[in-house]
């Protein structure tokens, strides 16, 4: 690195000396290519890029420095709030090159390890409904941001980025710099949001039709409004008023099993009656989203997603049926299971393998391969042969998800150029 | 409320795309606020209270003050994001006060503007339109309208990647023009920009919203930016409107000292000083006051007026004379120098006195090809009839 009279100034919470042996000096744009990873990026307006630091890979984007400040103090808050979101390392700020020009601050975030942004979910030519799962995801992801009070001003598929969750994805806010915490949302907040996200994905998959991304026959308006319902469903699911006679009680519990199958733990129920007490009103107040991770984290210390969660769920009390332990103690189930079953899979595959696919992802393929086996071989397979036929035929030509994402160097290409807006004029 | 769209004023569903605007038959962009109010939940005092405020058809209004002022909830109010808790707000003749933003016909401008890379420069301004259904042929038309105003008609059919970064940045803005709108909304564009691209832009954006006529609301903290970019300007404080006018009333007439020290660079020197024998007692030196003016005290001044004066409205006088100014700094831009000086107690109280640089300074606009040296002591006047006079008790301006 060449020496630069610059003074930077380095706000992180935890900071790695590395950090510093970057090229700050020079405009992002031009980083030698020996720092970078070759991650695709989404479109963006800002310059981003995938650097590798220490053994992970960190998102680096140029921005003004009012802004960087302010979009890394609201990732902070959604972490701290537990909302799926990007992890902010810090800003960086006082950066000059070598003529002493003053170059723009970077907002530095955490490379979400297995994610995948929507651009390569599509150039892998997935099954033809992923686009109704991502929209599930991200309406999901949605919900959860306005309960907490997050308007986020500018939701696209490209701020987001997927995990697989199970045969779903989990979907996480990679871009906040629209965005403000309120206190709680107003209706136009939420609708505002709603018709930005609609046209916006409307738009990016009209534009993967114009690059021959996606089939020209895909509706991608009816796709954009089907986010609009899916949210606007699952909305009323989780914050509805729901009013029913004194002797239906039992909708309470209802109610609240319909929510835990959502996905939803709920926190505070308001429950009033009338005057005469012939009618009782219920409504969610406070609902967190993660109701299975958080059981199965219960049991078994695995911290896996909801959907994730939901199957390895199933498949313990498969094991609890088969093994006829109903009456013991879950825990003492949980915890032979994992040692017992979980472990010893996942363990069994070869360690050149382990960077495709997240260890419970692996996991929920293994069951679904066994499901597969047994109808082929109509007899229930052991685990350990389902784990070897997976391991030579299936997982071979599975790309590498932890960060290279197995995207084909022409898609990289395509992704690389991506054009965007340069900041510095807004009208030229 | 969606049954409302349907019911009066079809002109108006503009958004969905389902008229062309023709210049005198449809009504009246105009906005009104009136007795606006928003009260956060959990809150006291009015984030915006009682907002009135009517901005012309094609005007450009600028919303301006400092942070916490209530300037972006009040265009966040007109855009829908913000409930209006009492008041209400109209578009034209039209009530919006509980229409949803996409049912506004407003467009929040440089909200979002990447560009989609496979698509055409038409399409990239265009799409919004396929989806709200609009006919190609028209959507064609509008396009290549806005592409007309923009000085991209000869690049419609390349992809974005072959522009330049302001090019881009015009058929972002494009994207928001092919909607026609009644309103466009802006919340400190600028706000990303460093100095100098920040002037060059806001001309441009001037330019730009004159050319196109449309109704145009912009929030911004930078009473510069606001007296070079709107047509009428509207400071805040607190959450109360404190005074409307074209630029040159806000800096000739500010309503009280909050606009008077807010609008102005440098900012206006104002001090609060005893009237005795119908003169502002600035220590030894006086400020003559009319008999119209003295007859205006109450009794909450407590016989005390609040004098402001422009560093320009300062002249330079003999020695022993006027007002002491011990010179800390001089400030010299080519065509102006301003002196940054301490007034001594000696003449009066000095920590009465205020400006941009500091309580007990003041700044004195001087000749810049002869400056006074750092340390020496001059002696300003205020020139006769420059003077801003305030009630010491309420801040209000007091008109001789």
């Amino acid at each position: 690195m060449s020496p630069t009279r610059q003074s930077l100034q380095i706000t992180a919470a935890n900071p790695d000396p590395a950090l510093l042996d970057l090229p700050w000096h020079v405009p992002l744009e031009d980083w030698p290519q020996e720092n970078l990873a070759a991650l695709p990026r989404g479109i963006s307006r800002h310059i981003v890029r995938f650097v590798r630091l220490s053994g992970r890979v960190i998102a680096v984007k140029e921005i003004g420095e009012t802004v960087a400040y302010r979009e890394y103090e609201l990732l902070r808050q959604l972490s701290r709030i537990d909302v799926p979101s990007v992890e902010p390392v810090g800003v960086i700020t006082g950066r000059r090159d070598p003529d002493g020009e003053p170059l723009e601050a970077v907002l530095i975030t955490e490379h979400l390890q297995f994610s995948l942004p929507y651009r390569a979910l599509f150039s892998q030519s997935l099954r033809p409904d992923t686009a109704t799962r991502l929209i599930d995801a991200l309406a999901v992801l949605l919900v959860r941001l306005h309960l907490a009070g997050f308007y986020w001003g500018d939701v696209s598929l490209s701020n987001t980025l997927f995990r697989r969750d199970a045969e779903t994805f989990a979907a996480y806010l990679v871009d906040a710099e629209t965005g403000d915490l309120h206190h709680n949302l107003t209706v136009g907040q939420r609708e505002y949001d709603l018709e930005v996200a609609r046209v916006n994905i409307i738009g990016e998959l009209m534009d993967l039709q114009a690059g021959e991304f996606l089939e020209e026959d895909v509706d991608a308006v009816a796709i954009g409004n089907a986010l609009a319902e899916r949210y606007t469903e699952l909305w009323r699911a989780l914050t509805e008023v729901e009013s029913f006679g004194y002797g239906e009680r039992w909708r309470v519990q209802a109610r609240i099993d319909r929510l835990n199958d959502l996905g939803f733990d709920v926190g505070e129920l308001d429950i009033t009656t009338d005057v005469d007490g012939t009618t009782v009103r219920i409504q969610p107040k406070v609902v967190d989203a993660g109701h299975h991770s958080r059981r199965l984290m219960r049991l078994t210390g695995l911290d896996v997603q909801e959907n994730q969660a939901r199957r390895l769920l199933n498949d313990l009390d498969e094991y609890r049926a088969a093994t006829d332990r109903q009456r013991e103690d879950e825990a003492f189930v949980a915890h032979d299971w994992l040692t017992e079953i979980f472990e010893p899979a996942v363990r069994s595959v070869p360690k050149k393998f382990r960077k495709k696919l997240e260890p419970a992802q692996i996991y929920h393929e293994l069951l679904d391969h066994r499901w597969y086996l047994s109808q082929q071989q109509h007899r229930d397979v052991p685990m350990a042969d389902v784990v070897k036929s997976y391991v030579a035929n299936v997982l071979p030509d599975r790309p590498d998800e932890q960060a290279i994402l197995g995207v084909q160097s022409g898609d990289l290409r395509d992704t690389e150029q991506l054009p965007r807006i340069e900041d510095d004029i807004i009208l030229g | 409320m969606s049954e409302w769209t349907t019911s009066t004023d079809t002109l108006h569903n503009g958004s969905s795309g389902t008229y062309l605007p023709v210049k005198g038959l449809i009504s009246m962009a105009t906005v009104t606020f009136d007795h606006a109010t928003r009260i956060y939940p959990g809150t006291e005092r009015p984030a915006v209270d009682a907002l009135n405020l009517a901005v012309e058809d094609g005007e450009f209004l600028v919303l301006v003050g400092p942070s916490g002022c209530g300037k972006s909830t009040s265009l966040r109010m007109l855009a829908g994001l913000e409930d209006v808790n009492s008041g209400s707000i109209l578009i034209g003749d039209r009530d919006v006060t509980d229409v949803q933003p996409k049912d506004r016909d407003i467009a929040m401008v440089f909200q979002n503007y990447a560009l989609y890379p496979h698509m055409t420069v038409a399409d990239n301004m265009g799409f919004a339109l396929k989806i709200a259904g609009t006919p190609k042929a028209e959507i064609r038309q509008r396009v290549e309208e806005a592409a007309k105003i923009l000085d991209l008609s000869q690049y419609l059919d390349r992809k974005p990647k072959a522009l330049s970064g302001g090019q881009r940045q015009r058929v972002a803005m494009g994207r928001a023009i092919v909607r026609q709108p009644q309103v466009f909304l802006m919340d400190e564009p600028l706000s990303n920009l460093d100095a100098k691209l920040r002037v060059q832009t806001r001309t441009q954006i001037a330019s730009l919203q004159r050319r196109l006529g449309v109704t145009t609301v912009y929030v911004t903290h930078d009473q510069t930016e606001a007296l070079t970019m709107g047509d009428r300007i509207a400071v805040l404080k607190d959450g109360v409107l404190q005074q409307v006018g074209t630029p040159r009333d806000m800096y000739d007439t500010p309503n009280n000292v909050f606009v008077a020290g807010f609008i102005g660079s440098p900012a206006m020197n104002i001090g609060t000083f005893p009237v005795l024998d119908g003169s502002a007692n600035l220590g030894r030196a006086r400020v003559p006051l009319e008999r119209s003016v003295i007859s205006q005290l109450t009794e909450d001044d407590r016989n005390h007026i609040t004098v402001g004066f422009r560093p320009e409205s300062l002249d330079l006088v003999p020695a022993g004379e006027g007002i002491p100014v011990v010179v800390n700094i001089v400030e010299e831009l080519g065509s102006d120098a301003f002196v940054y000086g301490s007034l001594t107690n000696e003449f009066g109280h000095a920590d009465a006195v205020h400006s941009g640089a500091g309580d007990a300074q003041i700044i004195v606009r001087v000749d810049p090809r002869r400056v006074p040296d750092k340390g020496e002591t001059i002696y300003v006047r205020i020139r006769g009839g420059e003077q801003h006079l305030f009630h010491a008790g309420t801040g209000e301006r007091i008109d001789a």
